[in-house]
């Protein structure tokens, strides 16, 4: 990968830091009583999602990361290993558990996610940002019932509870955003 | 790319224009009340500041003597000349160019407001700076903070008395690279841009004085213990607006100054740059004790429409130019 200079550096760029990869978030230009120049960076670990702030000489160099997203098709998993399959070369990758924790409760087999790649092995997952799923359980709704705010917890195929309506009912298909995990639309 | 985005259009709205224009005239109305005199000096000349820091933009008239000039980073030298000539209090609106000098509160190319007051030290100067700003921008009367208040009040250390041990860990804990390679100036203006600076001009501007001797730039230096250049900074919501000096009328000192840039730039590398040997000339022939401020003119108008982006009240910054 290459090496970067002060001033190539920009709010998007994927570098490493300490041996992590990282995505720039936000970059300026300080030259502080009339001293010399630095570029003052935050940056977000793309391992742990933690942002962190570094201050560079206009000399220094920093590494680049390879960091890739591409869709990729969710095929199955094995209890330990998530098998997603790449769109144009039909190359098949295994994530841990743990680099889909967040998207396994939202993804079921055939779906498109957005996988990042870190020097070619997995290390993010993201769910499409909609999902349509089915209830598989839920209270039946009683009318007029509003003491809970007029929603009530819904259990999905994939195992995700999410707030519902209580018109809501169980086998029904329901389209959900996967960001904010809320109740969009029957589909 | 949308139509909004499309590079041949400016970056600033109309609005901000409009800002900047009643800007720019009431300053000028300012100091035509008070008689100082508008001037304008070249912005391409023979010689250029020595300053480190400092990188000048350089390019030769071809078709005329081919000697090479400098874009002027600040109109000071020429200004100093005409404060020789005895010109009396004056005052100057111009682009002043400084190379690799990009960001949000940078452009490479920008717009300065440089004045000179003979017989005037630099807390009567910050006086009138107030004053301008009172009228310009609508804001508070200022406070006044020695640089080593201002350490103390916000930093918790005492700039003029802490060891270079001491800074060199405090600046290492602000996330910097390679602390072992800063000198004391250098973690000195870390801690200011990192722990003080946003601390600073909040509510109403702040007028930082007496910066350490080191960093005296053009300022004189005042002797005592410790000693202090009469140098200060003027802040507003965290964003350095100007630097004023009482200033240095000493040519032999100036001629010591420059010579100690011109090695200090020999042993790093850096360009060799022409020395003003007119200025000297002209603090040879006696420069009036005079304080003069440099005051970032696109700052003032951004602080004016509340943005911290420069791109905002620039019509075409660097990369649309």
């Amino acid at each position: 990968m290459p090496s970067y200079n002060m001033n190539q550096v920009k709010v998007g760029l994927r570098i490493l830091i300490d041996g992590d990869p990282c995505i720039i978030v936000d970059a300026d230009f300080v030259k502080p009583g009339k001293g010399q120049a630095f570029t003052r960076i935050k940056y977000r670990n793309l391992k742990t999602d933690r942002v962190n702030e570094k201050t560079m000489r206009s000399s220094d160099m920093v590494d680049g990361a390879d960091v890739v997203e591409k869709p990729m098709q969710y095929l199955y998993n094995d209890g330990s290993h998530w098998y997603f399959m790449d769109q144009e070369s039909f190359e098949q990758l295994a994530a841990d558990g743990h680099v889909v924790v967040d998207a396994a409760q939202w993804i079921k087999e055939e779906d498109i996610c957005l996988v990042t790649l870190f020097d070619g092995n997995p290390l993010v997952v993201q769910p499409p940002n909609f999902v349509e799923l089915e209830i598989v359980e839920t209270d039946p709704g009683v009318r007029g019932d509003t003491s809970s705010g007029g929603t009530k917890p819904a259990t999905l195929e994939t195992g995700a509870v999410v707030r519902v309506p209580l018109f809501v009912q169980q086998g029904e298909r329901i389209k959900v955003d996967t960001r904010t995990g809320a109740y969009v639309s029957r589909a | 790319m949308t139509d909004e985005d499309a590079d041949w259009r400016p970056t600033a709205k109309l609005e901000a224009l409009r800002v900047r224009a009643e800007t720019l005239a009431s300053i000028r109305r300012f100091f035509a009340e008070r008689g100082v005199l508008e001037v304008e000096t070249p912005a391409l000349s023979a010689a250029t500041v020595t300053d480190l820091h400092l990188h000048s933009v350089a390019c030769r008239l071809e078709a005329d003597d081919r000697r090479t000039r400098y874009l002027q980073t600040s109109p000071e030298f020429a200004m100093k000349r005409l404060l020789a000539a005895g010109s009396g209090p004056i005052y100057q609106i111009c682009k002043a160019f400084r190379d690799g000098e990009r960001g949000r509160r940078h452009n490479p190319e920008f717009t300065m407001l440089e004045w000179y007051r003979p017989g005037w030290d630099h807390h009567r100067l910050i006086d009138e700076i107030d004053e301008l700003l009172q009228a310009v921008l609508g804001v508070a009367a200022g406070e006044r903070l020695s640089y080593a208040d201002a350490f103390l009040r916000h930093a918790g250390i005492d700039p003029h008395a802490a060891s270079d041990g001491e800074l060199r860990s405090r600046v290492a804990a602000l996330g910097v690279s390679d602390v072992s390679e800063l000198d004391r100036d250098d973690l000195l203006n870390l801690l200011l841009s990192h722990s003080v600076e946003h601390r600073l001009g909040v509510g109403r501007p702040t007028f930082l004085f007496d910066y350490p001797a080191s960093q005296a730039a053009l300022a004189r230096v005042r002797p005592g213990h410790p000693p202090v250049a009469e140098r200060f900074e003027v802040f507003i919501d965290g964003i350095e607006l100007a630097n004023g000096f009482h200033e240095l009328t000493d040519p032999e000192e100036q001629r010591r100054r420059f010579a100690a840039d011109l090695a200090e730039r020999r042993r790093r590398g850096l360009p060799e740059v022409a020395v003003d040997e007119r200025l000297l000339a002209a603090l040879a022939s006696g420069l009036p004790d005079c304080a003069g401020v440099a005051l970032g003119v696109d700052r003032l108008v951004m602080l004016k429409i509340g943005t911290r982006d420069i791109a905002d009240v620039i019509a075409f910054p660097i990369d649309r130019a």
